[in-house]
């Protein structure tokens, strides 16, 4: 049975593979591996987004051709309709449907870029409830003088992670608004996936007696960027970790079906308040030891330098699982045989207790409370 | 990580620990006088290993803390301004004044950027030579000397377009308020180690004589804390009042001299209000006359702000060490660190913050 899905938002534009353009494309030294868009390429006159490459006129159609089409290129992009005609894959399962906004600043970090971020990011939230990534639509909301070189590095990038991750942009949506009124560039994605039958994976799976497994270390992404913006020039090679994660959790699920029940990637807030939210879903108690969180050096000596807690700062390319017992050895073992595993580690264990409570065995026996974020974190003072 | 793995090792911790247990015979009652110690006690578990004899109380040491209310309503109208950017550390945004917090102020289209080392101010003010920059200058003693540098550096690269909200407080005065007070429980401190790596420890030799308790300088980490402690104790113990060095990597009697020698060269002695305790004399710094152009309370008209404290938030007796955290009716329901009553909840070296974190509930 075939099913059929549409996504609204697509680039809409009068028919763009007129008699002849593919051969035109040919001529222009496209080649036909898989699929391109057989679209002439406009002048490249303009080198910065002008309010005119929002108005929906020609300016915005050089736009599409010039920098999305040829960079995220398939065949129902290049359709060019006001939606996106999917066959879902054959068999027994279920559809995850997911979005997410995606602004940093800068725009280009050591690791990574806004275009990375806004693959993984949506990528990461289909791979955590065990889905396979399918598709994704992009919707740019660009701010007037933002360099189209700027743009394309963007876009480029988003190519190259949509492709590792194997999924294809199938619609977008670009607006333009004036200067001041955005950071440059925001990109909002939204990712369709897909669930094989007997995958049950959710934040609210968490079981007393499951071992809690961290993919790696913690706080890379955020003190990069941080380190970036505040221009703090740490003499360090940290770098963002963002990376697409389906294929660890594939391995994961592989390696012992059924026995991940719950997956979460502890982006904003960081592993202590995605604990907390697993706890509260769950209804269960978490206890994590906090010898056994791995850190990467330098993420530590940033965090006691500003007075920030590793546990809350950021993370694009990780993930925490709660796993039965019984499994967690394989799980673990099926972690670090993957590039974005290989740190991996079991930091902890879901208890019976006070629903929602998360605790942290301190490395001289201690116990306190680890809390969810509150408000913003703040570098301290002295 | 180095100088700081060795200083969290369990065993060395754990052998600490049993030393205070033994040497311990009755009651003692100790202020760390620090929040940065607060929190490393709190955030590693450490009362946990004390003895029930040992009480430890948590001192007015966080500078985000004790900065009254009238100043931050100040920095709220300063900073509020069209004209100015207001920089500041992290912590001070949330703190919430009468009204609002600096937080809410950026929400309302006011400019306020935190910065990581006050020196940045002089260059977003060079950035931006049509605006007014304004650096929050809070702190003890520890952050005394680079925002006299600022200032200094303001001077001789002469920009005008920049000046600072100063909030110095000094260590030594708020130790001799608090054992002036009728309530006192305090009879031994642990002094903060940053500030005496600045300041030295010959300013507390009058003091433990005056007052016959033994001070000792103590650092940060568990192991640093716990020697802290222990030779505390021992000097209780023992009868004696003496002034001790406990963070010797980082601390001489002496101090930073250039350090101080600048602090002197811009800063004066002053009065100052602590929030939730009061005037304290001769416990602030101000600027020097000759600095006047740098006083943001000069530039800006300031001068009839004044405000009244939460009746409910009791962080006035926390930061003396009368009180307990969670002694307060308010906390941990209509005060959390989301929505603070009293500065002691909103820094993160606050000793309300730190109990809400670390002990709620255990």
């Amino acid at each position: 049975m075939q099913h059929i899905i549409a996504i609204d938002g697509a680039y809409s534009s009068p028919p763009c593979g007129e008699a002849g353009d593919e051969f035109k494309a040919m001529e222009m030294g496209f080649t036909f591996e898989g699929l391109s868009c057989p679209v002439p390429l406009p002048d490249a006159t303009l080198d910065r987004i002008v309010l005119g490459h929002g108005s929906g006129g020609r300016l915005s159609h050089d736009l599409i051709r010039r920098v999305f089409l040829p960079n995220l290129s398939n065949p129902s992009l290049c359709a060019l309709n006001d939606g996106a005609v999917l066959a879902l894959p054959d068999g027994d399962g279920r559809l995850v449907v997911c979005t997410d906004a995606h602004v940093v600043r800068p725009l280009f970090f050591p690791g990574g870029d806004i275009g990375r971020l806004a693959v993984c990011g949506t990528v990461n939230d289909l791979a955590m409830m065990g889905a396979r990534p399918l598709w994704l639509t992009a919707a740019f909301v660009l701010e007037e003088g933002l360099p189209i070189e700027t743009l394309q590095r963007v876009v480029r990038s988003m190519q190259a992670a949509a492709a590792e991750a194997g999924v294809q942009v199938v619609a977008g949506d670009t607006k333009v608004v004036e200067r001041g009124s955005a950071d440059g560039l925001f990109i909002t994605t939204a990712g369709v996936g897909w669930v094989p039958a007997g995958v049950e994976i959710s934040g609210a799976n968490a079981r007393a007696g499951d071992v809690v497994l961290i993919s790696g270390t913690l706080g890379d992404h955020g003190i990069a960027v941080l380190s970036e913006r505040e221009g703090l020039g740490f003499e360090t090679e940290l770098q963002s970790d963002v990376a697409p994660l389906h294929e660890l959790v594939k391995a994961m699920l592989t390696a012992a079906p059924g026995a991940v029940h719950a997956l979460r990637d502890p982006t904003r807030g960081g592993l202590a308040t995605t604990l907390n939210e697993i706890a509260r879903q769950s209804g269960v108690a978490i206890e994590i030891e906090e010898r056994a969180i791995p850190l990467h050096p330098a993420v530590q000596s940033a965090c006691e330098m500003l007075g920030f807690d590793p546990l809350y700062v950021a993370n694009e390319g990780k993930l925490v699982a709660c796993v039965a017992p019984e499994a967690a050895e394989i799980v673990l073992a099926a972690m670090r045989a993957h590039p974005y595993g290989r740190q991996a580690a079991a930091i902890g264990r879901v208890k019976e207790g006070p629903a929602g409570q998360v605790t942290l065995k301190t490395p001289i026996g201690g116990t306190r409370l680890l809390d969810m974020l509150a408000g913003e974190m703040l570098p301290r003072i002295c | 990580m180095k100088y700081v793995a060795e200083f969290r090792q369990p065993e060395l911790i754990h052998k600490l620990a049993g030393e205070i247990r033994r040497t311990v015979t009755k009651p003692w009652t100790i202020m760390e006088i620090c929040g940065g110690q607060t929190h490393a006690f709190m955030r590693f578990g450490l009362e946990s290993l004390l003895p029930p004899e040992i009480e430890l109380v948590h001192g007015p040491g966080c500078p985000v803390c004790v900065t009254p209310l009238e100043l931050i309503d100040k920095a709220i109208a300063i900073a509020s301004r069209p004209e100015v950017i207001f920089c500041s550390f992290g912590d001070m945004l949330r703190v919430p004044g009468s009204h609002a917090d600096l937080f809410r102020v950026k929400a309302a289209g006011g400019d306020v950027r935190v910065v990581y080392s006050p020196l940045e101010c002089l260059k977003i003010a060079r950035q931006h030579p049509n605006r007014e920059v304004v650096f929050f200058a809070i702190g003890f003693e520890t952050t005394a000397p680079g925002n006299a540098m600022l200032v200094w550096q303001a001077r001789q690269q002469g920009i005008r377009n920049f000046s600072m909200l100063v909030s110095h407080v000094r260590v030594p005065p708020a130790i001799t308020a608090i054992l002036s007070s009728p309530g006192n429980r305090v009879q031994g401190f642990l002094a903060a180690g940053h500030v005496c790596t600045v300041m030295g420890y010959w300013e507390y030799e009058p003091l433990a004589e005056r007052f016959r308790v033994p001070i000792v300088v103590t650092g940060f980490e568990p192991v640093d804390l716990l020697q802290g402690l222990l030779r505390t104790v021992r000097q209780l113990e023992a009868g004696r009042h003496e002034v001790e060095n406990a963070y010797e990597r980082s601390v001489t009697r002496e101090g930073n001299r250039p350090a101080q020698e600048l602090i002197a060269r811009v800063f004066e002695p002053c009065d100052r209000t602590w929030r939730g305790i009061g005037l304290i004399p001769d416990s602030g710094w101000r600027l020097r006359p000759e600095f006047a152009a740098f006083d943001a309370e000069n530039r800006f008209p300031v001068g009839d702000i004044q405000t009244q404290e939460s009746s409910v938030c009791i962080s006035g007796l926390v930061l003396q060490g009368r009180k307990k955290p969670h002694e307060c009716p308010a906390f941990g329901t209509s005060c959390t660190p989301a929505h603070p009553l009293g500065a002691t909840m909103v820094s993160s070296e606050g000793a309300c913050a730190a109990y809400y974190r670390y002990r709620r509930s255990l």
